[in-house]
Formats: structure tokens, C-alpha cells, sequence
């Protein structure tokens, strides 16, 4: 009985998955916004700083962490708020499966997309050469963490809100500054001392700490450290996600 | 009570801010039978769909589904349910064929299950042929029967249907009524709500009255007529509004009660047969000409007038 349960549930969870791949991420003008966003980031650091190309590794972490946050983000506004707004997510409340099952589906493809996003920029490295001793496994454990943790965040704005247009809005109002206050392009020690405590209480600071370290070896912080607050903030996020989605969904 | 498939509602209520959307409703659905929640626009018939299926979360009071409690877990019975709501909540960029595919498997159903039932279904409700076409692309009555359709795919032993003929043509109304009649028969129970009073009568065995969300009165539909059975109504279309003689004609015909219905029409009532002569004769010298007349069946509509004063033609009126 309860294994039967199980597969139920999990039936339920990729047939949302898939239904998502299908209805929205495999669409052309999202792939082509997933691929094109990635590499007009990239080109345009080159041509503002004036870098050398053999200093990608120097900009590869803030590449990634940036194609993975607007990707995921900017796909959960048309997943979640969208579909709510079309009432569609009423179909998925009524399933008979547990609510954070529910929740994990519908992050799930966000968080697939954000991790295929990061690729773009790293197939732009390699392609360049730019590459040495990367260690790859804290690379693709960052890539995750940070796909994870951006999703929930978006996943956190987009049921906090009713509209796309909000949803947009609101996570310009997170990413942007993060892009700043992240230690994405530029270490978190640079800047300002008031502004610091503020990098320390966002999360793409760790995801983009492992990214140096994995890539560059110049972390702050030990990865079993980095590692530990992402989970910590994932945790977090999706606890708050359930309980807004219990209240403001189900009124 | 592994197989029930009755539910049993106790001082159900809601509200809104200031608005008593639900106001301690009780009420019983059988086993099997088709009960009809009837109420004009905002009596809070959707409300209580959305409690009961889990949408919306109740003030107070009890629900029972198919024997399990769902007051604090409304997730415990909807594996028994089927919802058709009102608005149709499918999705436009998938084809109605993935659209049922999609909801047989938020149910848990195997693959070969979903595709052998979505054909199936999609052949009962005469979509076939629009099988492979976007759901954003169908007709209304179209998207109506492809929504009753996936509220059945995992063959839920409950279905609640919120308004399901409302906005669409008469041919795709009869032929929806007739499905629901087929599942009744198949031992499925039927919670509907509809503010077409004529439906009820149609498919209901039971129906309750809601006004202002409170229910009036829940009785089987025999008993509902019983009053009324044995009276008359006529309609008189005239010339002008004649409000200004209704005094009169009480004068005149104490034996009858007159009422002033949509403009320009008169209605008669009376426990015995109504001559018309005399009272076209009273209404021509009274400067009014009579259009039309005609003998009404006295049917729950009338009923639902007399219980709730609300005159059926402002109940038919969309939002
Ligand atoms: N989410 C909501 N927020 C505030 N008020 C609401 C909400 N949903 C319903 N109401 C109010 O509750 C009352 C009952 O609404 P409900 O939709 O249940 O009526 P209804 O019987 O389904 O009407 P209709 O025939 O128009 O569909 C109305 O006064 C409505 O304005
Ligand atoms: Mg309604």
C-alpha cells in the first residue's frame, strides 16, 4: 500500500516535470533566452573590462552563478505565477499529492534549466581554452547548490506575489544587487564595510565562493563550509515557500 | 467503508474579510446519488466546492468524503474526487490529448493506462478529432467537455462539477447532462452546483437551496414539487408594464396572486385553473394589450421563487 503510494507520487512528480520541459523549458524562444542570456553576459564582461580572454577563469564563477540565477529565476515567474494566474495550478492542487512533493516538481525543472544554463558559460571556457585546474566535482556541487538555492528564491518571490509582472519585478529588486553584493565579479572584501554584512546574509555569496574555489582556488571559506550554508539556506527557503504557499494558496 | 462515496458536510463556514461567504452550511450527499447546490450568483456555491476539494481552507465545521475525515487534512480523500470547476483550467499550450495524459498522471496512473483512458474519454465526449489539436485552440463547449473529461480520467468515485453547462450552447449542454446521467448510473456520486433551476430538476434526485450562504431548504425533488403540485401559473406578455393595476387585479381575482416577473410580463398563479378570458378582458380595458399567453408547468423553479423570493430570471443572470 505504501509502496504503491510511492510510485503514485512519483509518477504524479514526473509527469509535472515533464509537462513542464514540454509546455515551457523546451520551448525555442526559452532555450534560445537560456543560451543567448549566458553569452551576452560573457561578451559583454570582455568588452566592459577590457580583459584578456585568458582571464576567463577570473570571470567564469561570476558567469555562472549569473546564467544560473536569471535562468532559474525568470523561469519559475512562468511556471508558478503565470499558472496560477490561468488558475492551471488549482489542477495541480487538487492531485492527491503532498504539497512539498508538489513543490520539489514544479522547482525541479527550474533548477534542471538553471544547471543547463550554467553550461553555457563554462562550454564558452573550455572552448577557450581557458581552463586549468579546475576541480571539477566542487564545480558541478556549486552548480547545483546554487541552481537549488536560486530556484527557491525565485520559487519564494513568485508565491509571494500575484502577478508576473510583480514576480519579474521583485526578483530584479533580489538579482541585481546580488550581482554586486555576491562577490561575483569582484571579492566581497572590496566592498564597502556597511554593505558587507548584507553579502554575508545572501546565499549566491557562498554558491559564488565555491565557484573560486573550485575554479580559481582563491575561496574565502573552506567548500565543507560553503556547502553547509547552502543547505542551511535551502532548507530555509523551502520551508518559508511551504508555509506561504500553504497560506496564500489555499485561503 | 472502504468503497463509500458519500459525503457529509457539518456547519461548514467561510468568510471573507467582512463577507460571510458560507454560513454554517450541513448538509448530506449519498451514496451514488446527483445533488444539486443551487444558489444565484455569490451564494457561495464555489466556495463550498473549493473547501470541499481542498482549495480553500474552512473557518470551522466538519467534511467527511467517501468515510475519511478531511477537516484538517484535505488532501486525505482526493484521491476519491473528481472537480470540474468553473472556469476551465487546463493547459492552452498542450494538446487535449497530453492535457487528460497530464491529469491521469498527477492521479499516479501507468502510462499505457493514461493513453488507452485519454482515448477513450476523448472518444465519449466526441473530441476525437481534435485529439492532437492545442486546448487553446477548441471551442468553449469544446474546452467544457475536455475539462468534465479530465476531471474523470482517474474514474474518481465522487465528481463535483461547478456550473458545467454554464456558457455553452444547448446541444453540448443536453449532451453534458447525458454523461452525467450515464456516470450516475455507473454508481458515481454527483455533487453539481447550477443557478439553472430547469437543470436541477432535470438531473437531481436532492438539492439544496443556497442563498447568501445559508442553505434555505434540502429535500429530494418530489417533495420540493409537492406544494406546488396542483397549482397553475400563466404568463401574459403585454403591451407595457403593469404595475400600476396589480392592485386591481387582487381586487378583482382575489382567488388568484399576481406577480410582476422580467418587463412586461405578467405572471398568474393560482391553486385552480386560471380563465384566461376574464382577465384579458380586465387588462384590455385597462389599456393594455395582451401579447401572449401561456400555461406554465409548475416546476421547482417556482419553488426556489417562493422559498427564497428571488425571481428566477435574476438567478440566469451571468456575472
Ligand atoms: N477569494 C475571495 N476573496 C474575497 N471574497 C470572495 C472570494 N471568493 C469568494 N468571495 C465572496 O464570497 C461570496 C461567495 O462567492 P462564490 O464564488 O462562492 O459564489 P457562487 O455561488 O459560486 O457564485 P457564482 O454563481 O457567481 O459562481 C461572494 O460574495 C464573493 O464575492
Ligand atoms: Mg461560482
Amino acid at each position: 500500500m505504501r509502496r504503491n503510494m510511492t510510485v503514485r507520487h512519483l509518477r504524479a512528480v514526473w509527469g509535472i516535470l515533464r509537462k513542464d520541459m514540454k509546455a515551457y523549458y523546451l520551448k525555442p524562444p526559452n532555450i534560445s533566452w537560456g543560451i543567448l542570456f549566458p553569452l551576452v553576459w560573457t561578451a559583454m564582461f570582455f568588452v566592459k573590462t577590457g580583459r584578456e580572454p585568458a582571464d576567463i577563469a577570473g570571470v567564469l564563477p561570476g558567469m555562472i552563478a549569473l546564467s544560473i540565477l536569471f535562468g532559474t529565476t525568470s523561469m519559475l515567474a512562468v511556471t508558478v505565477t503565470f499558472e496560477r494566474k490561468a488558475k492551471a495550478f488549482e489542477r495541480l492542487l487538487l492531485a492527491p499529492l503532498p504539497l512539498g512533493l508538489l513543490v520539489l516538481a514544479k522547482t525541479g525543472g527550474a533548477i534542471l534549466f538553471g544547471t543547463v544554463n550554467a553550461m553555457v558559460p563554462l562550454l564558452i571556457a573550455f572552448g577557450m581554452n581557458g581552463l586549468q585546474q579546475v576541480d571539477w566535482a566542487g564545480l558541478f556541487a556549486a552548480v547545483l547548490l546554487i541552481a537549488v538555492v536560486s530556484t527557491f528564491l525565485g520559487l519564494f518571490i513568485a508565491v509571494s506575489v500575484n502577478e508576473v509582472f510583480e514576480a519579474q519585478t521583485f526578483s530584479n529588486f533580489f538579482r541585481f544587487p546580488m550581482i554586486f553584493l555576491c562577490g561575483l565579479f569582484f571579492p566581497v572584501a572590496d566592498l564597502p564595510a556597511v554593505l558587507q554584512p548584507l553579502s554575508w546574509m545572501l546565499p549566491l555569496t557562498y554558491g559564488a565562493d565555491l565557484l573560486h574555489g573550485a575554479i580559481n582556488a582563491d575561496a574565502m571559506f573552506s567548500p565543507v563550509i560553503d556547502i553547509l550554508v547552502l543547505l542551511l539556506f535551502i532548507v530555509l527557503l523551502f520551508a518559508l515557500c511551504l508555509r506561504n504557499v500553504h497560506r496564500r494558496w489555499i485561503s | 467503508m472502504a468503497n463509500a462515496r458519500n459525503i457529509d458536510v457539518r456547519e461548514l463556514s467561510k468568510s471573507f474579510g467582512d463577507i460571510q461567504a458560507v454560513d454554517a452550511v450541513s448538509f448530506e450527499v449519498r451514496d451514488g446519488e446527483i445533488f444539486g447546490f443551487l444558489g444565484p450568483n455569490g451564494a457561495g456555491k464555489t466556495t463550498t466546492i473549493n473547501m470541499l476539494t481542498g482549495l480553500a481552507r474552512p473557518d470551522s465545521g466538519h467534511i467527511v468524503i467517501g468515510g475519511i475525515e478531511c477537516s484538517c487534512n484535505p488532501k486525505a480523500a482526493q484521491h476519491l474526487i473528481g472537480v470540474v470547476p468553473d472556469e476551465s483550467n487546463l493547459y492552452p499550450e498542450l494538446t487535449g490529448f497530453d492535457n487528460l495524459c497530464f491529469c491521469g498522471a498527477l492521479y499516479g496512473m501507468p502510462a499505457r493506462e493514461r493513453r488507452d483512458r485519454a482515448r477513450d474519454l476523448l472518444e465519449l465526449f466526441g473530441l476525437s478529432n481534435a485529439a492532437e489539436r492545442l486546448f487553446g485552440k477548441y471551442s468553449k463547449g469544446m474546452k467544457r467537455r475536455l475539462v468534465i473529461a479530465a476531471a474523470m480520467m482517474h474514474e474518481p468515485a465522487i465528481l463535483f462539477l461547478d456550473e458545467p453547462t454554464s456558457g455553452i450552447d444547448v446541444q453540448s449542454a443536453r449532451q453534458i447532462r447525458r454523461l452525467l446521467l450515464d456516470l450516475h448510473r455507473a454508481g458515481t456520486t454527483i455533487f453539481l452546483t447550477t443557478h439553472q433551476i430547469d437543470e436541477a430538476e432535470r438531473l437531481c434526485q436532492r438539492v439544496a437551496f443556497l442563498v447568501a450562504g445559508r442553505i434555505r431548504r434540502i429535500d429530494t425533488i418530489d417533495n420540493l414539487l409537492q406544494p406546488v403540485r396542483g397549482h397553475e401559473v400563466m404568463v401574459f406578455e403585454l403591451s407595457r408594464q403593469p404595475d400600476a393595476e396589480l392592485a386591481g387585479l387582487e381586487r378583482t381575482f382575489p382567488s388568484f396572486s399576481f406577480s410582476c416577473g422580467a418587463p412586461g410580463q405578467l405572471a398568474v398563479s393560482a391553486s385552480r385553473t386560471i380563465p384566461v378570458a376574464p382577465l384579458v378582458r380586465y387588462l384590455d380595458e385597462c389599456g393594455i394589450d395582451v401579447l401572449e399567453a401561456r400555461r406554465q408547468k409548475m416546476s421547482l423553479e417556482e419553488v426556489f421563487v417562493r422559498l427564497t423570493g428571488i425571481e428566477a430570471h435574476r438567478m440566469k443572470g451571468r456575472k
